[in-house]
C-alpha cells in the first residue's frame, strides 16, 4: 500500500486528490493501476538511485560537479569546429522564455506561430548565408547534417561513392561512414575516385583551419556528382557563400552562431540546397501560407517526405530540428546583422594571424601547414602536443584539440583580446623553454 | 457522390485508364479520400512502365500513396500543369487532372469496369 | 490561447539600413591582417547576406512578441499524447547553464573535465538500473537517432555472427513512424504486423515472421495505444528462438519507470527519450537526447567514445576518462559527446526524484490518464476498454453525426485554453485522439479539460458550424496547409525581383 500523498518534487496533488481520483476509478491504490503488468515483471521496491535531493541539495551536488570542470575556467583558444564566442545576454534572456523552451513541435500551427515564424526567419538566414534557395528547419549537429547530405546525394544520384577532399573533420567523416555503411556507401578520397561518385565533400575552413578553394575543388568533381560543402557559418560575413561557388548542398555546425560550448552539445545542424532537391531534404521545413481569414500564417510543410507519413520510405528518420538551438542562432544573427557578421569574421581573422605571428616566433613552434591561408584557426607544429596542452592548462590556457603527437589546433575568436593573445604566447614560450631546460 | 464514368477502366488501386488515348489518372473516389492533393510525382516522358507496378506517387498534406500502372508501356506525355496546379486532380480527376499518357505495350489485364469498380469502393 | 496578439512582422521587415544591435570589440592588434589583402577576391563575399539590421530593443521586442504567439507547458495544459508534455523543472535549466558546464569546451583534457565525466558516468549507471540494461551510450541526439543506433547495432551483431541473411525488421502497424524509417535507414526491409483485439501486438503474426530472416522486432511498451503489452515475454521468446533481437522503443517508459524494466521483459536493446520520461524541455522540437542501452552481449557494438571509470588508489576518489570503443563498435554517430546540456537536466531530474520519486512519477502519470479516460468516456470512449497506462487513445467518431472530425474538436480545444491532443495517431484507430495528461497536471486541470470536451460536443449538436470555424481566439485561424504545400514559400525575399535564385 503506497502512501497517498506524493513526495516526489514536481507532483501537484494533495493526498485528498489522489484518493478522489482513485475513488472515481473504483481502485484501492495506485498499485492497482499496474495490474496489467505480469506480476513477476513488477519491481517490488524502488530502484536504488540514492536519496532524493531537495532543490538546495541538488544545486549543491550538481554545482560541485560543474565546479570540478576546471577547464571551463581557462582562457579558451581551443577549436576543432567548436568555438568560444561571446554569447550576448539577449540570446540567453529571450531563449530562456518558457513560451519557447517548453513548447513542442508546432503540430497545431494556430497556437505555434511564434515557433513557426522563428523557423521561417531561421530558414531565410541560412539560405542567405549559404547562397542556396531552400533551407531546412535544422538537424542534430553539423556532423549528422553532413551525413544526411551525403545520403540525400546517394538517393538523388543512385550512386554509391562519397569522395572527401583532404581536411574534412575526421569525426564528421566517421559519422558519414557510420550512416553510409547500411546503404552501401563507399568512402573515397577526392583524387583517384571511380565514376560511381554521388557526392564530393569539401570543408571550409577545413579541420586544420585552412581556407580552401571551394570552387576549384568542386570543379574537379565527376559529372553528375553533387557538391556538398560543410562550412563554418561564422566566416560567411567575409568568405563567399558556397552556394555561389558551385555547391549543391551546404551544411554547417551552428554552434559558432550563439550556442554555448556545453561540452559538445546540444548544437545544431544547418542545411540548404538547390531547389530541385527540395523534396529529398531531411527533416522539418516551415512554409508561409494563409489562415482562413487570409492573414499571413506559418505552418510545417512538405511533410509527406517525413517519417510520420512516409514511414519506411521517408527521406530520413529525423524528427527533431533542434528548434531551440535554431531560435538562439536566429536571435544571434539578428543582433549581428550583416555588418556585425563581417566584423566578427575580420576580428577573428586579424587576431588569429597576430597570434600565429607571435607563436611561431617561439623556438620549436611553427605552422603545421606553412603558407596555407587560414581564417581564425590554425594547426601548430610543436615538440610534444599532449604535454604542451597539459602545461598550457596549468598556465591558464586551453588549447587544442590535439591532432597528433606533434600537432594541435589554436583558434582565436573575437572573444580573445590582444592581452590574452600576448599572454598565450608568453606562456607557451615559457613552457617550452622550461621543458627544453 | 463519387463519379464513375463508363468510358474508362479501373484498377483496384484507384487509377483509371482510357483505352482510346492511353490516358491514366486517379479516380474521383481516390481524390476524395486523399483530400487536397499537393504534389504528384510522375515519370519522365519515355520512361517504361510495367503493368501493376508503381510509376509515381501522389501526396496530400498528410498522406502519400503509390500510383500503379494499369497497363505496361512507354510514357508518351506527362501532365505538366500538375506541377503548378496539383489541385486539378481534385477538381477534374477525369479531365484536366489526368496524370500521364502511355503507348501501351500490350492489352491491359485485370481492370474493372465502372460497375465493378463502384461495387468495390462502395463495398456492395 | 485566449489573448490574440497582433501579427508580428518578420524581423527582416523591421530592418532599416544602417541599424545594428551588438557592438563588437575594436581590432586591437598591430598591423592587422585583412582577408582582402591575403585572399583572391573570388573567395570573398561579393554581396553581404541580407540579415536584418535592427537595434537591440527591437530584437528583444520582436522575439518576446513571437513568444506570446506560442502555446507551451509553461502557459497551459498540453495533453499531446505520446509527447509527454510534463512540467520541466526550472532548476534543471539553471544547473545546465552553470559556467562549469555551459563554458566547457569539448576538447578539454579529461583531467580537467572530471565533473562532467562523473555526471555522464553516473547517468549511465542510473539508466542501467532503471532499464536493467548493462551498458549505455549517451551519444544519440534524439529518440530517432537512438533508434538508428539500435538498428545499426542489430545489424552489426548479426554480421559479426556471419548471420547476414537477417535483413528484416518487424514493427507493429501502430508503431511510431520513426521505427520503420530508422530500420530502413539502417538497411533493413520493414514488415508490419497487426494489432490484436485487445490492442496488443498480434503474436500469431509475429510467429509467422519468426524465421532466419528476422533481424529484430521493434516494440514500444506500453505501446502507442497506451496499453501494456502483457504478452511481451512471449514475443521475446518467439523472437529470440528465431535468432532475432528485441528492440525497446523507450518513448513510453514514463508509464513504468521505477516499476518495471525492459531488460526483464526480454528486450536486448533500447533507446530512451530523456525529453519525455526525464522531463527535459522539448524546446519547440528539440534538442532532446536518445541514449541507447544494451545487454552485455551487445555492448561491444555501442558507438563511442564511452566514459570509463577507474579507481585510482593513489588519488582520492575515482577518475573518469573517455575511451574508444573496441573494433566491433558501429562507429561514430555524431561528433563529440552527445547533447550534454540535455543530459545534465535529465541527471538533475533523476537526483531530485530518486528511485521512490520516479516510481511515484509513473504511478501518477497512469492515474491521471485513467482519471481523464473515465471523465471523457461519455463523449470519447477509449479505443480499447482496458486500464490504460500513461495515455489514452480515444475514438473521435462521436462528432461524425454532426459532420465534424477529430480535427475540429482539436481546434475547438485551442479556443478553450488547452493544447490539442495528438490526432490521427495511431493510424489504426479511426479519428484517433490521444490524450496524455501527465503526472504534473493538477486534478482540476484534468477535470476542466474533460469539461471542455463535453462543452464542444454539446456545441457540435447545437451549432456544428461554430465548431468548424474554430479556432477564433488564437493568434491566427485555421491555416490552409494545402495551399502552403502546393506552392511552397520557404523563405523571405527582400523583393519579388529577388525571388529567382538567391544571390
Amino acid at each position: 500500500m503506497e502512501e497517498l500523498g506524493p513526495r516526489a518534487p514536481y507532483l501537484p496533488h494533495a493526498p485528498g486528490d489522489v484518493a478522489a481520483m482513485l475513488a472515481r476509478l473504483g481502485l484501492p491504490d495506485v498499485e492497482a493501476l499496474f495490474s496489467e503488468l505480469p506480476e513477476d515483471l513488477r519491481l517490488s521496491a524502488p530502484v536504488d538511485l540514492g536519496p532524493a535531493l531537495d532543490e538546495a541539495s541538488l544545486a549543491r551536488r550538481v554545482g560541485q560537479l560543474a565546479g570540478a570542470n576546471t577547464a571551463a575556467g581557462l582562457i579558451c583558444f581551443a577549436g576543432g569546429g567548436v568555438y568560444d564566442r561571446y554569447l550576448p545576454a539577449v540570446v540567453q534572456a529571450l531563449a530562456q522564455r518558457g513560451e519557447f523552451l517548453t513548447a513542442y513541435t508546432p503540430y497545431q500551427p494556430e497556437v505555434s506561430q511564434g515557433t513557426l515564424q522563428v523557423t521561417f526567419e531561421f530558414q531565410t538566414m541560412v539560405s542567405e548565408l549559404f547562397g542556396l534557395p531552400v533551407a531546412t528547419a535544422g538537424l542534430y549537429d553539423g556532423s549528422t547534417a553532413l551525413a544526411e547530405a551525403v545520403l540525400m546525394s546517394r538517393a538523388a544520384t543512385g550512386r554509391r561513392g562519397v569522395a572527401f577532399a583532404s581536411g574534412v573533420h575526421p569525426q564528421w567523416r566517421a559519422v558519414v561512414e557510420t550512416y553510409g555503411q547500411a546503404q552501401g556507401l563507399v568512402a573515397l578520397d577526392l583524387d583517384g575516385h571511380a565514376d560511381d561518385v554521388a557526392a564530393v565533400v569539401v570543408q571550409q575552413p577545413d579541420y586544420f583551419g585552412r581556407i580552401v578553394d571551394v570552387e576549384a575543388l568542386l570543379a574537379r568533381r565527376p559529372a553528375g556528382a553533387l557538391g556538398v560543402v560543410a562550412v563554418d557559418p561564422s566566416t560567411l560575413g567575409v568568405l563567399e557563400a558556397p552556394g555561389r561557388q558551385g555547391a549543391d548542398v551546404v551544411v554547417a555546425e551552428g554552434q559558432p552562431l550563439g550556442l554555448p560550448l556545453a561540452y559538445g552539445g546540444p548544437y545544431l545542424g544547418l542545411m540548404a540546397a538547390r531547389d530541385d532537391l527540395l523534396r529529398r531534404l531531411p527533416g522539418r521545413i516551415c512554409g508561409q501560407g494563409r489562415d482562413a481569414a487570409g492573414q499571413r500564417a506559418f505552418v510545417l510543410t512538405l511533410q509527406a517526405r517525413e517519417q510520420h507519413i512516409r514511414r519506411a520510405r521517408a527521406t530520413s528518420n529525423v524528427c527533431t530540428n533542434q528548434a531551440w538551438c535554431a531560435l538562439a542562432v536566429t536571435i544571434y544573427l539578428s543582433l549581428l546583422g550583416p555588418r556585425g557578421l563581417a566584423e566578427l569574421g575580420r576580428l577573428g581573422y586579424a587576431r588569429a594571424h597576430y597570434a600565429a605571428g607571435l607563436l611561431t616566433r617561439i623556438p620549436g613552434v611553427r605552422l603545421a601547414i606553412a603558407g596555407a591561408p587560414f581564417f581564425h584557426e590554425f594547426a601548430l607544429r610543436v615538440p610534444e602536443a599532449e604535454s604542451l596542452q597539459a602545461a598550457m592548462a596549468a598556465a591558464g590556457f586551453l588549447v587544442g584539440p590535439v591532432i597528433d603527437r606533434h600537432t594541435l589546433l589554436i583558434a582565436v575568436t573575437e572573444r580573445r583580446d590582444r592581452g590574452e593573445i600576448d599572454g598565450l604566447a608568453a606562456a607557451m614560450g615559457k613552457v617550452l623553454r622550461d621543458a627544453g631546460a | 457522390m463519387a463519379e464513375f464514368p463508363r468510358d474508362v477502366a479501373y484498377t483496384p488501386e484507384h487509377e483509371w485508364y482510357r483505352v482510346q488515348d492511353g490516358t491514366i489518372g486517379v479516380t474521383d473516389h481516390a481524390q476524395r479520400s486523399l483530400g487536397d492533393v499537393v504534389y504528384v510525382e510522375l515519370p519522365a516522358v519515355g520512361a517504361v512502365l510495367e503493368a501493376g507496378r508503381p510509376f509515381g506517387t501522389i501526396e496530400s498534406v498528410k498522406s502519400v500513396s503509390d500510383l500503379f500502372a494499369p497497363v505496361g508501356g512507354r510514357v508518351a506525355a506527362v501532365n505538366t500543369a500538375l506541377a503548378d496546379e496539383p489541385e486539378r486532380v481534385n477538381r477534374e480527376p477525369y479531365g484536366g487532372g489526368w496524370l500521364i499518357r502511355v503507348d501501351p505495350s500490350g492489352e491491359p489485364a485485370g481492370l474493372l469496369d465502372a460497375d465493378a469498380y463502384r461495387r468495390l469502393v462502395e463495398g456492395t | 490561447m485566449p489573448v490574440p496578439d497582433a501579427p508580428e512582422p518578420l524581423i527582416f521587415e523591421r530592418s532599416r539600413p544602417g541599424r545594428r544591435a551588438l557592438r563588437l570589440p575594436e581590432i586591437d592588434v598591430p598591423e592587422p591582417s585583412r582577408p582582402e589583402d591575403d585572399l583572391p577576391s573570388g573567395w570573398l563575399r561579393a554581396r553581404p547576406p541580407a540579415l536584418p539590421e535592427v537595434g537591440e530593443p527591437e530584437v528583444v521586442r520582436h522575439f518576446t512578441r513571437l513568444s506570446r504567439r506560442n502555446f507551451a507547458v509553461d502557459t497551459g495544459m498540453y495533453p499531446l499524447g505520446s509527447c509527454t508534455m510534463k512540467y520541466n523543472p526550472k532548476i534543471n535549466d539553471t544547473l545546465a547553464g552553470l559556467d562549469g558546464f555551459a563554458g566547457l569546451h569539448p576538447s578539454a583534457p579529461d583531467a580537467l573535465a572530471q565533473g562532467a565525466l562523473a555526471l555522464l558516468w553516473e547517468l549511465e549507471q542510473d539508466l542501467c538500473r532503471l532499464t536493467g540494461m548493462d551498458a549505455f551510450s549517451l551519444q544519440p541526439a534524439a529518440g530517432a537517432h537512438g533508434e538508428l543506433v539500435g538498428m545499426l547495432i542489430a545489424s552489426a551483431y548479426h554480421r559479426a555472427r556471419g548471420d547476414s541473411a537477417r535483413r528484416r525488421v518487424v514493427v507493429p502497424d501502430a508503431a511510431h513512424g520513426t521505427n520503420p524509417a530508422s530500420a530502413a535507414m539502417a538497411g533493413f526491409e520493414v514488415v508490419e504486423v497487426g494489432t490484436d483485439a485487445r490492442g496488443g501486438i498480434d503474436l500469431e503474426q509475429v510467429r509467422a515472421h519468426a524465421d532466419g530472416r528476422l533481424a529484430a522486432l521493434m516494440l514500444t511498451n506500453p505501446n502507442t495505444l497506451g496499453l501494456f503489452e502483457g504478452e511481451v515475454r512471449e514475443v521475446a521468446q518467439v523472437v529470440h528462438q528465431a535468432g532475432g533481437l528485441l528492440y525497446y522503443d523507450g518513448a513510453n517508459l514514463n508509464a513504468i519507470v521505477g516499476r518495471a524494466r525492459p531488460a526483464d521483459m526480454g528486450f536486448d536493446v533500447c533507446h530512451l527519450n530523456l525529453h519525455k520520461t526525464f522531463s527535459t524541455p522539448h524546446g519547440m522540437g528539440g534538442p532532446g537526447a536518445g541514449p541507447v542501452g544494451v545487454t552485455r552481449r551487445l555492448s561491444p557494438y555501442l558507438p563511442g567514445p564511452l566514459v570509463r571509470r577507474r579507481d585510482v588508489p593513489a588519488v582520492a576518489g575515482p577518475r573518469y576518462a573517455w575511451d574508444d570503443p573496441g573494433p566491433e563498435s558501429i562507429g561514430r554517430v555524431r561528433a563529440l559527446h552527445g547533447n550534454f546540456g540535455v543530459l545534465v537536466r535529465a541527471y538533475a531530474y533523476i537526483r531530485a526524484n530518486g528511485g521512490s520519486g520516479l516510481r511515484e512519477v509513473s504511478g501518477h502519470a497512469v492515474l491521471a490518464a485513467n482519471y481523464l479516460a473515465a471523465l471523457l468516456r461519455p463523449w470519447l470512449p477509449a479505443s480499447h476498454d482496458r486500464i490504460c497506462m500513461h495515455e489514452v487513445v480515444t475514438d473521435g467518431r462521436a462528432l461524425a453525426p454532426h459532420g465534424l472530425r477529430a480535427l475540429d474538436l482539436c481546434k475547438a480545444l485551442l479556443d478553450r485554453g488547452f493544447h490539442a491532443p495528438t490526432m490521427y495517431f495511431p493510424l489504426i484507430v479511426p479519428e484517433a485522439l490521444m490524450f496524455e495528461p501527465t503526472e504534473t497536471e493538477p486534478r482540476e486541470a484534468i477535470e476542466a479539460l474533460a469539461a471542455a470536451v463535453g462543452e464542444i460536443v454539446a456545441l457540435a449538436e447545437r451549432d456544428p458550424e461554430a465548431v468548424r470555424q474554430a479556432p477564433t481566439q488564437t493568434p491566427v485561424g485555421r491555416v490552409d496547409e494545402a495551399s502552403a504545400a502546393r506552392r511552397p514559400v520557404l523563405r523571405w525575399y527582400p523583393s519579388e525581383g529577388d525571388r529567382a535564385p538567391e544571390g
